[in-house]
């Protein structure tokens, strides 16, 4: 389909939204756009009256050959992939659900991507186009259902963790992959922290076919993926043992049911430079490494939130804090002004009356 | 094509008087080869690697060091003249297109790479270092920078990020915007502010992916941080040939729906096959109407596995002939055809003009036959090179700049050619970006709110419009007047405008 403002499914939905969207605008209502509601948790102060994508369902275009599949934004996550799987093929960024009713759109908006996100790209490297109700109203169509595309600003990509400040996603197009042939997860147990980062980075500078690699609780998971014949060769290279389950601990992983991440703790998530060595976060905290040691979880931290936000930024990252958070006005780690300055005027460009999740974002917008 | 850009300045005297004003302010802190304003000093930068469309700059600096681009553009700023950055010119779409009243802008002094973080694989590069030289630096390393454009010895890795450029890897590797981490960007102010970082994302909106792309219009880009990747254990190539074009893109569907994501795929036709044989005698099958060139790599297992695969997938979709290069040699051999492309087809023709559209690949059959009817309509002739696993078209139109009204017609065709791709669901510009060139054919793949919206995010970086006015995105008014020709989807786009 052709960037149009059609998004390919029943006018009606759109109209009602836009027309939904006009009337706040005119009245200076807030606006919370919701999907399934699953990450109410995340993010910045939840505000508004609730808008809902739930008409906007459907997968609108999907030819496997093309690897490109076109859907609402309404859909949910456990019916896109189902219908990829049925093709043989998958969202390389495995998305977290954090609950069954996951839609694509708010996977979109929050942009959270999971364990293979190192090794297969994140949801924003795969989005290809999106459609968006922006503050006036206008429903808009960006990028587009092909791979290459760099005509215009890349205002899909854009939209993709924006967290609904921008507009209302109304369907967004992705690159699709293959699901590999054949994978194995290994187990490395009685490795520190320290170790396990090493271990990894070494891994990730060789061309073995791995696909996840984190640590916790004292052990080393690696989960390797392609042919069955590379998997097995480079399984033999790593060591450890097999894990027959694999599959459960990278969707524990994944949704965050893994005891060290669930439950009401404050989660924080720490995003550093892969090979930074590991971190003290003080006596009482644990830590999960995720993406190769890209990304820890930190839960039962008891310092103040700027020595976090230090111990992250000196490593060449951020700290987010995910879940649990008593004050939701910041959550994410605060912008230079000058970077402040952009993000509230872009902010404006396409939602001059500031109408879409206020807070939720930053507390500037 | 010109660019919608309404210059501000009066008076012939009054544009040199400014252009005085400025060099004297740039030369209290810049030395006096770094300012040029003669004609013939300035001349080499007159146009970039789409040279129909020529303009002198009033001005061009060469700064070194980030605090200098920032004075440059507070200067500028402050005068409110526009500028144009430039990497080394080797963009096909009149992106680095000077201004008459503009200060050109060029980052060729940039050309250090700071420093290499093995553990983190990854560079801190400056914008004026070459695409190659960056895997050159880190071969050693075992590490390379995957995104490789067929210029990559020459275009800037600036020119790269400001491009989004792709290259035959992207399929697997992804385009730029896939293979940065962070960016410098000195913003139309002289502010330098920091974008992304060093790991996998940053809080807030993603300026890293909108910057990627973006043309020089949003910011200049200072300083690079590079993904690096190991080098795959092993590469191999399958050349396949095929009587048929139709079939060979039945075969790029059969490879990528059979699971198999090759390290590149590519594919020419007919006339680029010989083309590049004549120039580079890669050994292509000169007969063939299409050779598809299939690159696999991994590790060794993986790489046996699939040639198997991919071979009996070729001979199953009917090619005439499957070779599988026997050596590294071999194998940078048939590459050499295809990297040659560009250039060979500058041998058989006193000019050629690259078109850069992007379709679903399911429409390749339809669109090269309407490219090679519209070749014949036209009179001109067409050589298609296609980056054939992520639908990238280039169809190389040959003519003569020396025969009155070739290049028009020339234009013409691409235009058709491209609006071709609008129709069957793809895009203008799939990795050269729409600089000048195809700002006409913006207004068929976009509607006007969309245009508006594009203005509204420039707005947002630059309120006065003085990074690279007039390029890649159409004013509404010049839509207006193009669509007055064209109509599209049966309806006259921008009815709410009057019309010419
Ligand atoms: C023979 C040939 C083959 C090619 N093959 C490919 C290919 O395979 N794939 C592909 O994608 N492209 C290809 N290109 C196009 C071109 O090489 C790319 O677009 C390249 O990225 C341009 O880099 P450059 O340094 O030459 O940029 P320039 O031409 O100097 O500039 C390009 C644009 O970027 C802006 N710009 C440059 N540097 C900066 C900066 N530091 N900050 C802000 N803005 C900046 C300019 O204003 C301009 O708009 C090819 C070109 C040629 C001549």
């Amino acid at each position: 389909m052709v960037a149009s403002d059609k998004a390919g499914f029943a006018d009606p939905a759109i109209a009602a939204l836009a027309s939904q969207v006009v009337d706040a605008a005119a009245s200076g209502t807030a606006l919370r756009i919701v999907g399934g509601d699953t990450k109410r948790f995340y993010g910045g102060t939840l505000d508004g009256e609730v808008v809902s994508t739930a008409g906007l369902t459907g997968v609108i275009s999907y030819d496997p050959t093309e690897l490109v599949v076109h859907v609402g934004a309404g859909t949910t996550l456990t019916e896109l992939q189902e219908t990829l799987r049925n093709e043989g093929q998958m969202l390389a960024f495995e998305p977290p659900h954090f609950g069954a009713g996951s839609t694509v759109g708010g996977m979109v908006a929050a942009g959270v991507s999971g364990p293979r996100r190192p090794f297969g790209g994140s949801v924003r490297d795969h989005v290809l186009g999106a459609g968006l109700i922006n503050g006036r109203g206008e429903h808009l169509a960006f990028g587009g259902q092909v791979m290459k595309n760099v005509a215009g600003y890349d205002v899909s990509r854009l939209v993709t963790g924006s967290l609904g400040t921008l507009g209302i996603i109304t369907d967004v197009s992705f690159k699709v992959l293959p699901l590999p042939a054949f994978e194995q997860t290994l187990r490395l147990d009685h490795i520190d922290a320290g170790e396990a980062i090493t271990l990894m980075s070494g891994w990730m500078s060789t061309a073995a076919p791995i696909s996840a690699l984190a640590h916790t609780s004292g052990s080393l998971y690696v989960r390797l993926s392609g042919a069955r014949k590379a998997v097995q060769a480079s399984a033999k290279t790593l060591g450890g043992d097999v894990v027959d389950d694999g599959d459960v601990f990278w969707t524990q992983l994944r949704d965050h049911t893994l005891d060290d991440l669930g439950g009401d703790d404050v989660l924080w998530r720490v995003c550093v430079s892969p090979a930074t060595p590991a971190l003290d976060f003080g006596d009482a905290a644990r830590c999960t490494i995720d993406w190769g040691g890209a990304q820890r979880w930190v839960t039962g931290y008891q310092g103040d939130i700027e020595s976090v936000r230090a111990l992250a930024s000196g490593a060449g990252g951020h700290a987010t804090l995910f879940r649990g958070a008593s004050d939701r006005s910041t959550v994410f780690a605060p912008l230079a002004p000058a970077v402040l300055k952009i993000q509230s005027r872009l902010k404006a460009a396409f939602d001059p009356k500031g109408i879409f999740n206020p807070g939720r974002l930053y507390a500037d917008f | 094509m010109k660019p919608d850009y309404q210059s501000k300045i009066g008076s012939e005297a009054e544009r040199l008087e400014l252009r005085d004003r400025l060099a004297g302010k740039f030369r209290s802190f810049l030395p006096d080869e770094s300012v040029l304003v003669d004609e013939e000093d300035l001349r080499p930068y007159e146009c970039d690697g789409l040279s129909a469309y020529r303009q002198l700059p009033m001005i061009c600096v060469l700064p070194h060091d980030i605090e200098q681009v920032q004075s440059v553009m507070r200067i500028c700023s402050e005068l409110e003249v526009p500028v144009v950055a430039r990497g080394a010119g080797t963009g096909l779409s009149g992106g680095a297109l000077p201004l008459n009243d503009g200060v050109l802008l060029s980052l060729s002094r940039f050309n250090q790479i700071i420093e290499v973080d093995e553990a983190n694989r990854t560079a801190r590069v400056q914008p004026g270092v070459r695409n190659l030289a960056i895997s050159e630096h880190v071969s050693d390393l075992g590490l390379y920078y995957a995104p490789d454009p067929s210029s990559q010895i020459a275009c800037s890795i600036g020119g790269n990020v400001a491009e989004n450029s792709g290259g035959v890897h992207c399929l697997k590797y992804g385009l730029t915007v896939h293979n940065i981490l962070k960016l410098e960007v000195v913003t139309v102010d002289g502010e330098l502010i920091t974008i992304g970082n060093d790991t996998y994302d940053s809080p807030g909106l993603d300026l890293l992916a909108l910057m990627t792309g973006s043309e020089g219009m949003l910011g200049v880009i200072v300083e690079i941080t590079v993904k690096l990747l190991p080098k795959p254990e092993v590469a191999r190539v399958v050349l396949a040939a095929f009587d048929d074009v139709q079939r060979a893109g039945d075969a790029v569907a059969g490879i990528i729906g059979a699971g198999i994501i090759p390290g590149g795929l590519e594919m020419m036709d007919n006339p680029s096959i010989r083309a590049a044989e004549d120039f580079v005698r890669a050994g292509y099958p000169v007969d063939a109407a299409a050779i598809l060139l299939c690159e696999l790599d991994g590790t060794e297992e993986e790489v046996v596995d699939d040639i198997e695969r991919v071979r009996g997938l070729l001979q199953g979709c009917g090619a005439t002939e499957v070779r599988v290069a026997a050596d590294d040699d071999e194998r940078a051999r048939f590459w050499s055809g295809r990297k040659g492309a560009f250039p060979a087809v500058g041998r058989i023709s006193p000019d050629y003009y690259c078109i850069d559209g992007t379709i679903p690949r399911r429409h390749l059959g339809h669109v090269l036959t309407r490219i090679s009817e519209l070749s014949d309509e036209f009179g001109l002739r067409v050589a298609n090179v296609f980056h054939a696993g992520d639908g990238n078209l280039h169809p190389l139109i040959l003519y003569d700049a020396n025969i009155e009204g070739e290049l028009e017609r020339t234009e013409q065709l691409g235009g058709k050619i491209l609006e071709m791709c609008v129709e069957v669901g793809g895009t203008v510009t799939g990795e050269h970006g729409v600089g000048i060139e195809k700002i006409n054919e913006m207004c068929i793949q976009f509607t006007d709110g969309a245009l508006t919206q594009f203005h509204a995010v420039k707005a947002a970086f630059d309120p006065d419009g003085l990074l690279n006015p007039g390029k890649a995105v159409p004013t509404l008014a010049r839509c207006a007047e193009f669509g007055a020709m064209h109509v599209h989807g049966g309806n006259l786009p921008h009815p709410e405008l009057e019309r010419f």
